[in-house]
């Protein structure tokens, strides 16, 4: 009996052998090589461009299988399950008065903040904002659909080679890559290779330059990666643990940043100084920093904390647009955590995105941190389609602040007792 | 993407929910949506610390008078039905449903959106708004902003117009008989997308 075994094992262990070498191979000519310096085969793109037929076969097939069975496909509510009517309080409460000569107090008004109160229950902008983004069609990645269902057999099949090719093929290979980073512009561009990221980059002589500040919108972890792997920058941020905190003490030996203890970040003046005098060496790599404080799900842009455009230098915009199609990069960071998130990442098909360098902006006269900061923001917002929105990015976690009340306050009190005082001067 | 149907059967008695609100399969659908992304942590019913986690709710002056109208007096959970039934009074008019007489009242309709309102209104439920009742709401909306005296005079005035048997509250025929003119199927109701 063991003599039988004997030959099969060794032939196993040639066969493993052989492949093994062969997988290697691949690997360093297909991945490390052009990595290092730089070039791409173009193979990327044509995987993208196949991945898109194949996705647009499967939905149609999808809404063919439902059509069969008589049923309503139900189509993600990517535009909001209500239409807001988009009235103001003003407006609203001057319709109502058109028949009376002034305009007071009535026992309807309460009809306006009661409607606009239920219409936020059953669909809000905020927390819309930080649930990952609903796709039309479907990328065969369970996680994008919410109705997984088996509709054919053939879909099916295709799903579970999708798994097999994610899992058995993309990953490890993806894993081995991104374990291996020394050397730091190389091992950026290895990561990018790692993820398949296709990503295209416009306008890039308004790349930054030295002694300023890079901003751009913030989606992932990911967006550091895609930044660095096309020019060099100094990070700012808090130190963290765990992974996240070897990856950081890894990067600081090859390159000065600046990074925070979690103490520090609440001392704002200490946090400014050591931006500024890192930004007055000309010598020192521009700071790359994410002014929303928090991942958003790369539909909108949120309100920009004016601490980094206090200090005064000049600002180089980015903006970082990713596509859902391919795989979502969204970190939703109080549902998941990073090692989850990194093996979604590394799962899917392929991270494909666009960055745009906008050009340099500075403060002007006479405008303040705030409205520089919004000033940006529109610009970022505007190149990458992105909403504009008001709203603080620290919603995601943080209560909403007794001022916004007061506003609605202030607005209601302002159509009413306002006219009353001018009935009395009349 | 996926069919209504599998979706629909996870929730129990679904068509007697869709016959009593009057919301279509798709609407259902979202409405769960909704419930379970307002559920964050999947108990499958809501407190009312669910929905202060919406901002823009909180945000409202009334917020909270809105919150207490998803929950019957002693309780403290809400159920996907309740939820969907008290969203169901924002529905618009049904200008074309044929009038069965012995049919109940559908819960979107004029009378019962003016029940609705009226008892974001009466806190404690006596069927009146008392005049402290007027005021509170009144403070509730207008804040800081305009003084005691001020309050005091609005509140006054209204319900000298209301107030037809002069018992100093106004009752829910009151209510209804002052707001005759205003259109309330514009004004209390949501336009649900296909």
């Amino acid at each position: 009996m063991e003599s039988y075994l004997f030959p099969f094992d060794s032939l196993i262990c040639m066969l493993l052998g052989i492949s093994f070498t062969v997988w290697f191979t691949l690997l360093l000519v297909f991945i490390i090589v052009p990595a290092i310096f730089g070039v791409s085969f173009g193979i990327r793109r044509v995987y993208m461009k196949s991945l898109i037929k194949l996705f647009e076969w499967a939905t149609l097939r999808m809404e063919r299988g439902a059509k069969e069975k008589n049923q309503h496909l139900y189509k993600p509510y990517s535009n909001g399950i209500i239409a807001k009517e988009p009235v103001s309080l003003e407006q609203e409460i001057q319709e109502m008065r058109r028949g009376s000569a002034e305009p007071e107090f009535d026992m309807s008004d309460i009809f306006y903040f009661c409607r606009r109160g239920v219409e936020s229950i059953v669909d809000d902008e905020v927390t819309k904002r930080f649930t990952a983004e609903e796709l039309e069609s479907w990328n065969l990645l369970t996680r994008s659909n919410y109705n997984f269902h088996h509709i054919s057999t053939r879909l099916t099949a295709l799903w579970g080679m999708g798994v097999l090719i994610r899992y058995g093929f993309l990953l490890p290979l993806r894993m081995k890559n991104y374990l291996s980073d020394k050397v730091h512009l190389m091992c950026y561009r290895i990561c990018v290779r790692a993820l398949t990221a296709i990503i295209t980059y416009h306008d890039s002589e308004n790349k930054p330059k030295n002694g300023g500040i890079c901003v751009a919108n913030h989606t992932s972890p990911i967006d550091v990666i895609i930044l660095a792997s096309d020019g060099c920058y100094a990070m700012v941020g808090q130190v963290h643990g765990g992974l996240m905190g070897v990856i950081q003490r890894a990067m600081v030996k090859a390159c000065p940043h600046i990074w925070f203890e979690r103490s520090e970040v609440k001392d704002r003046h200490l946090v400014a100084k050591r931006l500024s005098d890192h930004v007055a060496d000309e010598s020192k790599l521009p700071i790359l920093i994410f002014p929303e404080g928090t991942c958003i799900n790369n539909t909108s842009v949120m309100m920009f904390k004016k601490g980094s455009f206090e200090i005064g230098c000049t600002v180089y915009p980015v903006a970082i647009k990713y596509d859902p199609r391919f795989g979502d990069a969204f970190w939703n960071s109080s549902k998941f955590g990073m090692v989850n998130y990194l093996l979604h990442m590394m799962s899917s098909w392929a991270i494909v995105c666009s960055v745009w360098y906008l050009p340099p902006m500075s403060r002007m006269e006479g405008e303040d941190a705030v409205q520089f900061a919004n000033r940006v923001k529109a610009a970022i917002a505007r190149k990458g389609g992105l909403a504009d929105l008001l709203w603080d990015g620290g919603l995601k976690r943080g209560k909403v602040k007794e001022v916004f009340k007061e506003e609605q306050q202030k607005l209601y009190s302002k159509v009413l007792v306002g006219s009353s005082e001018d009935r009395s001067r009349s | 993407m996926g069919s209504t149907n599998s979706t629909l059967l996870k929730i129990p008695n679904v068509e007697v929910l869709m016959q009593e609100t009057g919301f279509s399969p798709a609407h259902i659908i979202r409405l769960h949506d909704r419930f379970k992304a307002l559920d964050k942590e999947g108990r499958g019913h809501l407190c009312p610390h669910d929905f202060g986690a919406i901002k823009e709710l909180a945000m409202n002056p009334i917020g909270d008078r809105i919150i207490g109208a998803f929950f019957s007096p002693g309780k403290e959970t809400v159920d996907f039905h309740t939820f969907v039934k008290i969203l169901a009074h924002f529905r618009p008019v049904d200008k074309d449903r044929p009038k069965e007489p012995n049919s109940p009242e559908p819960i979107n309709s004029r009378s019962n959106k003016l029940k609705f309102a009226f008892q974001l209104y009466d806190q404690d439920k006596d069927g009146k708004i008392s005049r402290d009742e007027l005021l509170q709401v009144l403070r509730a909306m207008l804040g800081m902003q305009v003084t005691d005296e001020q309050l005091e005079s609005i509140a006054d005035r209204t319900i000298q117009e209301a107030d037809l048997d002069r018992d100093d509250t106004i009752s829910f025929e009151e209510f209804r008989k002052s707001l005759e003119k205003i259109n309330i199927d514009h004004k209390m109701s949501i336009r649900f997308l296909r």
